[in-house]
């Protein structure tokens, strides 16, 4: 048997700290980096060499953020956004997916295939059809055109029919027997037994819609109606060297989920494992 | 009521029929009123838009004029397009060092989170967190951080005494900084789906080897890494994916810049459709991109059904 060798075996600590260590900082630093960046004084960054710790903390960067950008507005375009696109996927998703998995009708074979087959079509393929298609029945350039693509996807049904299918049916029939309607039983006893799917529904549609950059590059060119990361994207380029502004920005723009996914870390983890799985 | 006991009356036979008839209408409109209103979406902004799009591809328009049909004329441009070649080279060039590493690293981080030292926590929040930020800010952050002048990168390199670097802003390294940039952004995805499949490897089968001497590489050869198989096999279809279809970053970082050094399919696509209005082209570009990653999807699938990997 091999043994490692003597110095490694003498340490205080497991071995694997030194690999997870060294690796957590070089992904945790650029992080840290921009946090504080954000908070610096320009007389800190211009330096050379630049400081790491800012010597005194200022809000100066955010308060020229809102002062040169409409970054406020485009926080809210994207909250909303990302608001309707989570609350959609959550009803249509599962309601299709509890329908192609449990309801027996006229044409739900057929669908479902029409379904699944989209799921491989990448959304650079959509793009210059949808792009002519919302010019034509007025929608690009409104906050529409940036939420209508993420109002159901095929991934969607697909997750929730396959957690449908692997509920047990027995509940349900009980329920019908007591006199529920087709949609009081998905309502009152299958949606809230589904929680660990919709979980997963919600994390890969917030974090889809909310970081999504090439469709709104591509169907908004009014500043007011920008999403947070298009906007900072174009901002970025007319602001080269201000970087506590735009670092700023970028706190803006991560934070939230950020903090959304440490608060809900173990629910985070897991829904992203359970959806990998499921393949 | 009483008409269903009503007997071989022949007006009993046409009620029952229709009665028949109209539960299986009432099962259809209870059916695709909790499907349809989804699946309308789907044909709408999916099926619809992919037709459309191939017949926009065998077209020369550019979105205002009236189009004109031109057969297969932009698929045979694609085989003489200098740029589009450029475009696959650099984007196959990232496929190929990104879809490894971002495997091999996402593995060895899990088999090392997998152990129960003190904080697994900490390093495994740390690891995720950059998948949580979008790619827009990881674009800008990097333009920082690799800033030629004053970047974290070339200080960190200062202090190693080794000779300062142009990152982004070379021609020859620029590729390779938004590789370590897209695997800063990911690994963390594949950490955790491999970390959900080590947690599912049954203990007793860890124990029985053991048992029969085996050390800790030989357990990880040969009981761990069969199981990660599937496992495997998915996470490569998804980041190959996520690969041949980058975009955010080049955009936010170098533009395909410098002098098309970082120019990627997706990217072409972009600027053929929507900064030279070439909708003809660009979508037979997006067809092209959309054939081949079927085909290696579909090659991935039979080479691990072949290797009795049980994936899909």
């Amino acid at each position: 048997m091999t043994r490692p060798p003597t110095w490694i075996r003498r340490l205080p600590f497991s071995p694997w700290h030194l690999l997870l260590m060294p690796l957590a900082l070089l992904f945790a630093l650029p992080l840290v980096q921009m946090v504080l960046t954000a908070f610096m004084p320009d007389s800190d960054i211009n330096r050379f060499p630049p400081r790491f710790i800012p010597s005194r903390l200022v809000l100066s960067g955010f308060a020229d953020l809102f002062a040169q950008s409409s970054a406020l507005r485009w926080l809210l375009n994207t909250v909303i956004v990302s608001a309707i696109a989570v609350l959609s996927h959550l009803l249509l998703c599962s309601m299709a997916g509890y329908g192609f998995a449990r309801l027996k009708f006229f044409g739900r074979g057929a669908g479902f295939m029409v379904i699944l087959a989209t799921i491989m079509i990448p959304t650079q393929l959509l793009m210059i059809p949808t792009y002519v298609l919302f010019s034509r029945i007025g929608l690009i350039d409104t906050l529409a055109a940036a939420f209508v693509p993420w109002l159901a996807s095929a991934f969607g049904i697909f997750l929730m029919r396959q957690f449908f299918l692997s509920l047990p049916a027995e509940l349900e029939d009980a329920a019908r027997i007591d006199g529920c309607s087709p949609f009081g039983v998905f309502w009152r006893v299958v949606l809230p037994l589904a929680r660990p799917a919709l979980a997963t529904l919600t994390v890969f549609t917030l974090l889809g819609s909310w970081n999504d950059l090439i469709w709104p590059l591509i169907a908004i060119s009014n500043d007011q109606l920008y999403t947070i990361q298009l906007g900072l994207a174009n901002f970025q380029g007319t602001r080269h060297t201000q970087w506590s502004l735009l670092m700023a920005g970028n706190v803006v723009a991560t934070m939230p989920l950020i903090i959304a996914f440490v608060v809900a870390q173990r629910q985070f983890v897991a829904t992203m494992s359970f959806s990998g799985l499921k393949g | 009521m009483s008409l269903l006991f009503a007997g071989r009356h022949p007006a009993t036979r046409r009620v029952a029929l229709s009665a028949g008839r109209a539960r299986w209408l009432s099962r259809s409109l209870v059916g695709w009123g909790f499907a349809g209103p989804a699946t309308a979406l789907i044909i709408g902004l999916s099926i619809f838009p992919a037709v459309w799009a191939f017949l926009i591809s065998r077209q020369k328009w550019n979105g205002i004029s009236p189009a004109k049909p031109i057969g297969w004329l932009n698929y045979q441009l694609m085989a003489q397009d200098p740029d589009l070649f450029a475009a696959v080279r650099h984007t196959v060039v990232f496929t190929v060092l990104f879809v490894p590493a971002s495997i091999f690293l996402g593995m060895l981080i899990a088999v090392a989170l997998n152990r129960p030292i003190r904080l697994v926590g900490f390093y495994r929040t740390c690891i995720f967190i950059p998948f949580v930020a979008s790619a827009a800010a990881t674009g800008i952050l990097a333009n920082f951080v690799f800033n030629p002048q004053y970047g974290a990168a070339n200080s960190a390199l200062r202090v190693l005494g080794l000779p300062q670097q142009q990152f982004l802003e070379s021609q020859s390294q620029a590729l390779l900084v938004i590789c370590l940039i897209a695997l800063w952004g990911q690994v963390g995805f594949s950490v955790v789906v491999y970390l959900a499949a080590l947690q599912d490897i049954p203990k007793d089968v860890v124990e029985a080897a053991r048992i029969d001497g085996a050390n800790n590489r030989q357990v990880f050869r040969h009981v761990t890494l069969p199981q990660l198989g599937p496992v495997t096999v998915f996470t490569a279809i998804w980041q190959t994916i996520t690969a041949l279809q980058l975009f955010d970053l080049v955009f936010t970082t170098t533009r395909g810049g410098p002098l098309g050094a970082t120019q990627t399919i997706v990217y072409y696509v972009y600027s053929q459709a929507f900064e030279l209005s070439k909708f003809g082209y660009g979508s037979a570009v997006a067809y092209g991109l959309f054939a081949v990653t079927l085909l290696i999807t579909a090659g991935m699938i039979l080479y691990s059904r072949r290797s009795k990997i049980e994936a899909f």
